[in-house]
């Protein structure tokens, strides 16, 4: 079996994250996170007894536990049956507000614009488990203070918040967010990667956990099931993404 | 004979959107109204105010680079796979758009709201996001029902003038066929004046509403203003039922929506070459 890459090792993470869940949903450009949810349920499904791991990947047919149109995701998390959502941003600040909107300039005439703050505004509040994903992990991302909040971190408001961030995976690190006292503390750096380089390229103070330690890469059998089936079942949602990275998937 | 719910095309359709007038829009994935976005657009339509349920893509920042949307009321815009939104970007940095930046839930909410006609509707979250801070028309209130303090915010209800929908087909009483897209049932219903469909047929030998399975998937032609044919509708994005996206022409509006100059070749190729032809 060939070397694990870059995405085989952040599909397996996330198909930890999401360990014990019952249903997971996945939003928009979300290849890398729909891909360890479907990791997940053929971990579930491979338990004994069986168990049964509800995904629904935005955009694909098959892969949907809902079917009463795109408001039943937020009902569904309001009704607490979402479980683990993914949540990104062209900037993720250190108390773990998001920012999809823009970076630079006065709102509404931002220098750069994104697509926009998407149903981050409210999934991040209701969902208990939120896994703060984005590859790129640099300096113009991880900023001190996001330019824009279009979902704002855990804070002390009195606001009704059952859910929020559980940590955050980039392409070097995955850092677990300590939501009483609103930090990001590194947990495990990825193969090859350094604590220097995550200082280097994070613009946010963090912790560092006592026990830190690698990421864990995937054994044998789940890089077969990561190329063959989940690939596979991933392609209803993402073709372009399985055609690129998967070219050799059924 | 033709029934009076059935016109001749999507370009009569677009006639009955006047300048000014609020759409509904949905999403890339099935059932984009390409072909009447194209219509509006060669009806020279002005100062639309557009709702996207609850984000949109190709037809929004088509209408936005043809000069037909005054103002923008999304949770996002973008292409997904297949490239980037550069009319809706360059809208921004000019500033000629009047942006509302929403949350995909508000808009679901605020459309069952205008579908009830009531004025308002509360919902949890966005407390603490910018996105209050420049939207005037939210507020935040006390729920009045909770004995300790419970901020929440109440939204002003959505009741666009049209939703504009593509689907498989209409039957022969004009129902038409959504599958599972009920959000184009939800944009249709709290639309005031209904939506405006384009379909890919007419299905004189189907009856959606006589049988438990199809009826489940209409969108009842109460809800329709009026229907025209319009053949692959939503090219170059895809219908689930018929096609999949033309992912060669993304690419290729992609290569000449970057800039003006390139965007406008792309009109008179790909939206107004009857209209030049008549001239």
């Amino acid at each position: 079996m060939s070397a694990v890459s870059r995405q085989e090792l952040l599909i397996h993470t996330i198909a930890g994250l999401l360990a014990g869940c019952r249903s997971v949903a996945v939003g928009a450009s979300s290849p890398i996170p729909g891909a360890g949810a479907l990791l997940a349920r053929r971990r579930a499904a491979a338990e004994t007894p069986a168990r049964r791991l509800h995904v629904t990947i935005l955009g694909s047919r098959r892969h949907n536990a809902m079917n009463s149109g795109g408001v039943e995701l937020f009902d569904m998390a309001a009704e607490g049956r979402v479980d683990a959502f993914f949540l990104g941003g062209g900037q993720i600040d250190g108390a773990a507000n998001i920012n999809l909107v823009g970076a630079g300039g006065e709102y509404p005439r931002m220098k750069v614009r994104w697509p926009g703050s998407f149903g981050s505004a409210y999934l991040y509040h209701l969902v208990p488990r939120v896994i703060l994903f984005r590859e790129e992990h640099t300096r113009r991302v991880m900023v001190e203070k996001v330019d824009f909040i279009s979902a704002a971190g855990p804070r002390d408001d009195g606001v009704y918040r059952p859910g929020g961030p559980i940590g955050l995976l980039t392409d070097l690190c995955w850092f677990d967010f300590d939501r009483p006292r609103r930090r990001f503390v590194l947990r495990s750096l990825h193969p090859g990667r350094t604590l220097e380089e995550v200082r280097d390229n994070t613009g946010f103070a963090f912790e560092v956990a006592p026990d830190l330690g690698p990421t864990r890469e995937p054994d044998a059998a789940t890089l077969a099931s990561i190329r063959g089936p989940v690939a596979a079942e991933l392609r209803d949602a993402y073709p372009r993404f399985v055609d690129r990275v998967f070219p050799a998937a059924a | 004979m033709t029934p009076d719910w059935l016109l001749a095309s999507a370009d009569a359709l677009a006639a009955l959107v006047p300048d000014g007038a609020s759409v509904a829009i949905g999403t890339d994935n099935s059932g984009a109204p390409m072909e009447l976005a194209r219509a509006l657009v060669r009806r020279g339509t002005r100062d639309l105010h557009v709702v996207c349920v609850p984000i949109a893509g190709l037809p929004v920042d088509l209408l936005i680079g043809a000069g037909a949307v005054a103002t923008l009321e999304t949770s996002a815009i973008t292409f997904g796979e297949y490239g980037t939104p550069h009319r809706f970007q360059a809208a921004v940095a000019r500033g000629s758009l009047r942006l509302f930046d929403a949350t995909c839930p508000a808009i679901y909410a605020a459309l069952e709201a205008g579908r009830k006609d009531i004025p308002f509707i509360p919902l949890r979250g966005l407390i603490g996001s910018d996105l209050l801070k420049h939207r005037p028309d939210w507020k935040v209130q006390d729920n009045p029902f909770a004995a300790a303090r419970d901020p929440i915010v109440l939204l002003p209800a959505i009741r666009p003038d049209f939703a504009l929908i593509h689907a498989d087909y209409a039957d022969r009483n004009g129902h038409v066929f959504i599958g599972r897209r009920r959000d184009a049932a939800l944009m249709a219903q709290a639309a005031r004046h209904g939506a405006l469909v384009t379909v890919e047929e007419v299905r004189e030998d189907v009856d959606l509403m006589a049988d438990e399975t199809t009826a489940a998937a209409a969108l009842p032609a109460i809800y329709a203003r009026a229907v025209a044919i319009a053949e692959r509708g939503a090219w170059p994005l895809g219908l689930d039922e018929r096609y999949g996206i033309d992912e060669a022409h993304m690419a290729h509006y992609g290569e000449l929506a970057r800039s003006d100059d390139g965007f406008v070749r792309y009109l008179d190729t790909h939206v107004a070459p009857r209209r030049q032809a008549a001239e």
